[in-house]
């Protein structure tokens, strides 16, 4: 058929030419043989479009033509299309369906363009549906509707199947659902409202339904254990395979949906079967050590909001338990030795706590990803246990006596530098956990001193870096004294060099005795009674010379000597052979009096050297009563009594040259507890005054709590003691109450 | 004109002079001349005239009218204020003032600043703040025994048996009002120890508790 350019086309005339070409399209899409478009037949079809839509009125048959397209679709899809659905079923029902929509698509894009003259003018300036938008909707009215339910059940089904095991045609369900993704034209309604509610409910049921199948209750621990993991195992395999689905065929958007779906049904529902039951839950993961079913248990709540919360929740009292089983343990055995505390057992105490520490810190990175929560729990499990007394000392002296086992000179600990390190790196981590810091810095000051002081540090490195590491905790202040010690230490060879040079640089001074003295400065060492001992003329001498040396160095300082602290070296001149002693000070003084007398009663001594009673019978019990008796006492009882007298041993001998005899320690606890509490008066009063000069008017609850805050770092300041020290500055007048409420106070300035 | 003197107004004019005069007059009755004031003695010489015991709340009740500052003395000008306001000027109107001074003393508005005082006054030595645990028991038992009988008893047995305090302040004192007039006794329902109670309340609370369980 030929065009005349001239000539007007009437509506009948060119609509009969268009369905010959809608015809022509249709056995093509019906796959029939039919020759494809050429450019001519889609050059004429579109300009009798054009024209058709361009001639002037009455011809202008814009309006018939797009009234006519959307016939075109309608006519061919009632007559063809709907029929050949209808008679198909389930799955074949879906096929032919694809194969229909994608026509469809087809016919819509060719009939598009053939009309696409009224897309551009009529239509925009009639604010009309578009064309393609037009051949949508009439595949959605007329056919999408009728058949999605069916088409939707039909999904589902194949879904259930494919969950059970069986192979299924992904790629017809993902052409399928695009369908109702396309349907919706930009919005997902048609998606949601037609597809994925049911789809989210049928795997809901499906799910609850498998669950119940899989949940064992009251059977016997073992099984219930097996069939707990098993469970956990299966409800991962499960949301993977559900994820994988959206990844194939399902909308992106289900996912989210779905993934809840099927958690809450798995996991959520039975939550408490899972992680609260005492033989299938958390707690019987943790118990026999359970690490992948942990780490997957934590992989599957992660995801569920709050999952976490109870998992983190037995964690924190598993190892709570574990910790105060360890407690118990050491009070036990404590409690079947009768000697003396601070032993090994209390040693093994620490060093098990610390393997605890290192178990379940693995847990943490390994099964729970170094999550937050269980960290949190880590540190409120230890810190319940770690603050408990054990056999009478606390847990901040515990900590202290196992560093200076692994710090001083034939400690129980004989390990490499690097074992060294990494375990004083764990001791200080464990620190942490306690509420009592002051009382361990103290513990380990007076440890320390001991340790410098009596030459019986094994490692000066070693004692650097656990300062370092301490400093990097717990702050600077913390160590201050601490590092003043050490380097009081070092200052002290120094100076002692320096004596050296004074003594031969005045050959007519001369101590007549090997002299060392030790300068250390009073604010870093813990305090010492100094006491009035008489000294020997010998050593008098000494420290006279001494105080004139010091004096040309400094004039500005006091010097206080502590006897108590000072070592003797002195040969004692037995019948048999000469035996060098080491004694300390105080045992030196009284040998020495037994140069000028044979026999002494114990107030003799007493008089002679003006100790004090628990002194005295200390050091005189250790040279007549102990392993070495450089002295007889008489009575040869197993104390000394004031009653007593004592003579030299000149009998006494050791097949050693020399040997030592120490002074046993006094028990440094009951002081070490005294000073810190008063340490913690001053603390807790610099705080309040402090925290009242500031904010000038506080209310009681909350200046506890700033207080109690501000000195945590340190120690947990007792309730009571608070208020007690409150009422310290209101006599002091620092603070007074508010007239009108007593609950407020003021700084007075 | 001046006005007819009635029991309830101040005196003026003449009858005010003349009452002045008589109030002093019986100042100098009790007076200790040496120093001027009436002393302990004097007191007690006015006390057997008033027919009370020395040890009598309505004696501390007089001095805190006449806010006497040093206990067991009187001044003039103290003496003076005293009396003018009870408008009393002969011992037997002082005498029969007395009831009505002590009405007017337990007032709950007059009492707060009459217990404040009644501590104070035990003050004896110049820059002391805090009172025997004995003195305040013996104090406790005259200002607030007939008011408080059940807590004032309780709490002095406390205060004899513990030994964390040796002394009382001011704000504990003041403290114990309060106690006894908002905490509900024996049970103490509605006490609160985190609140700002004074510790030595805090430790007689949970003594009581201890006790009764």
């Amino acid at each position: 058929m030929t065009m005349s350019q001239m000539k007007t086309i009437e509506l009948e005339e060119g609509w009969s030419f268009m369905q010959s070409g809608i015809r022509k399209l249709i056995r093509i899409l019906e796959g029939e043989p039919e020759p494809q478009f050429s450019s001519d037949d889609y050059i004429m079809l579109y300009t009798t479009i054009y024209n058709m839509c361009t001639q002037k009125p009455p011809h202008d048959y814009s309006q018939q033509l797009y009234d006519k397209y959307k016939e075109a679709f309608e006519e061919y899809i009632s007559s063809t299309v709907l029929p050949s659905l209808r008679d198909k079923h389930d799955e074949f029902m879906l096929t032919e369906l694809v194969k229909r929509w994608l026509n469809h698509k087809i016919m819509v894009r060719w009939l598009s363009r053939f009309f696409h003259y009224l897309d551009r003018y009529f239509i925009s300036r009639r604010s009309l549906p578009g064309l393609n938008e037009v051949g949508l909707t009439c595949f959605r009215d007329m056919i999408y509707q009728e058949v999605k339910h069916k088409a939707r059940d039909a999904v589902i089904a194949l879904i259930d199947r494919e969950r059970e095991g069986e192979q299924i045609n992904r790629a017809l369900l993902k052409n399928i659902l695009d369908i109702f993704v396309e349907i919706g034209m930009g919005q997902m309604d048609y998606y949601e409202n037609d597809f994925e509610d049911n789809m989210l409910k049928d795997s809901a049921a499906y799910y609850s339904r498998k669950a119940l199948n899989w949940i064992v209750e009251d059977s016997c621990p073992d099984y219930m254990l097996k069939a707990s993991l098993f469970y956990l195992y299966y409800a991962e395999e499960c949301l993977r395979k559900e994820k994988d689905r959206v990844a194939h065929y399902l909308h992106s958007s289900s996912e989210p949906k779905l993934l809840e779906n099927v958690q809450t049904q798995l996991l959520v529902i039975h939550s408490s079967q899972l992680l609260e039951k005492e033989h299938s839950g958390c707690r019987a993961l943790l118990r026999d050590d359970k690490v992948e079913d942990l780490s997957r248990m934590y992989r599957l709540f992660f995801k569920i909001p709050k999952g976490l919360d109870p998992v983190a929740n037995i964690f924190k009292q598993h190892v709570t338990a574990e910790g105060i089983a360890l407690v118990q343990q050491a009070e036990d055995a404590a409690s079947n030795r009768a000697d003396k505390e601070g032993g090994p057992q209390e040693q093994a105490f620490v060093r098990k706590v610390i393997e605890l520490h290192d178990k379940y810190m693995v847990y943490v990175s390994d099964c729970f990803s170094n999550h937050s929560l269980f960290h949190k729990a880590m540190k409120e499990a230890f810190e319940v246990f770690c603050n408990k007394v054990v056999a009478g000392c606390s847990s901040a002296e515990l900590l202290a006596s196992f560093c200076d086992n692994i710090l001083k000179k034939g400690g129980s600990e004989k390990l490499s530098d690097e074992a060294i390190e990494e375990t004083l790196d764990k001791v200080v981590k464990l620190l942490a956990y306690i509420s009592d810091k002051d009382l361990f810095a103290e513990f380990y000051r007076k440890k320390l001193s001991r340790r410098l002081l009596f030459d019986k540090s094994a490692n000066d490195d070693h004692e650097r870096l656990i300062l370092t590491k301490l400093k990097q905790q717990c702050g600077a202040q913390f160590t201050s004294k601490m590092e003043g010690m050490v380097t009081d230490l070092t200052l002290a060879k120094e100076n002692q060099t320096n004596f050296q040079e004074y003594l031969s640089g005045n050959p007519n001074i001369s101590p007549g005795i090997e002299l060392t003295v030790t300068v250390l400065t009073t604010g870093y060492w813990p305090s010492y009674k100094s006491s009035e001992l008489s000294l020997p003329i010998e050593m008098e001498k000494c420290v006279e010379i001494f105080k004139c040396f010091y004096q040309t160095k400094t004039k500005h300082r006091k010097l206080t000597w502590i006897y108590s602290l000072g070592t003797c070296n002195m040969i004692a001149k037995f019948d048999s052979k000469p035996i060098e002693l080491i004694v300390g000070t105080y045992q030196a003084a009284a040998l020495l009096l037994f140069n000028t007398s044979n026999k002494l009663s114990y107030s003799e001594i007493k008089t002679q050297l003006n100790l004090a009673d628990d002194d005295l019978v200390r050091l005189l019990h250790s040279l007549s009563c102990a392993k070495y008796k450089i002295l007889i006492k008489e009575p040869n009882s197993r104390t000394v009594s004031t009653t007593d007298s004592f003579e030299f041993n000149s009998k006494f001998t050791d097949r050693m040259r020399r040997i030592r005899i120490p002074l046993p320690p006094v028990d440094e606890r009951k002081k070490v507890v005294e000073d810190v509490d008063k340490d913690r008066r001053y603390a807790i009063d610099a705080s309040i005054v402090r925290i009242m000069k500031s904010r000038k008017v506080l209310g009681h609850q909350q200046l506890v709590m700033e207080c109690v805050e501000q000195l945590s770092r340190m120690f947990k300041p007792d309730f009571k003691a608070i208020k007690k020290r409150i009422e310290d500055l209101i006599t002091r007048d620092y603070l007074e109450r508010d007239k009108e409420n007593p609950n407020l106070f003021k700084y007075l300035a | 004109m001046p006005r007819a003197s009635s029991k309830k107004g101040p005196a003026t004019g003449k009858a005010a002079t003349k009452e002045l005069e008589r109030i002093d007059q019986l100042f100098y009755s009790y007076v200790n001349n040496s120093c001027g004031m009436i002393d302990p003695e004097g007191i007690e010489s006015l006390c057997s005239d008033l027919e009370v015991d020395h040890t009598d709340v309505r004696i501390l009740m007089l001095a805190w009218k006449m806010q006497a500052e040093k206990q067991g003395y009187f001044t003039l000008e103290e003496w003076r204020r005293g009396l003018k306001a009870l408008r009393a000027d002969t011992t037997a109107k002082l005498k029969k003032a007395l009831p009505d001074l002590e009405k007017e003393v337990r007032r709950q508005s007059n009492f707060v600043d009459f217990y404040s005082y009644a501590f104070r006054y035990c003050l004896t030595e110049e820059k002391q703040k805090s009172i025997d645990i004995e003195s305040i028991c013996e104090l406790l038992d005259l200002v607030l025994g007939s008011q408080f009988r059940a807590q004032v008893d309780s709490f002095v047995q406390y205060l004899r048996m513990q030994i964390d305090y040796k002394v009382i302040n001011m704000d504990q004192w003041m403290g114990f009002y309060r106690f006894c007039n908002e905490i509900s006794f024996p049970d103490f329902s509605n006490y609160d120890a985190e609140l700002a109670w004074p510790l030595i309340l805090d430790n007689f609370v949970e003594w009581v508790r201890a006790k009764r369980s």
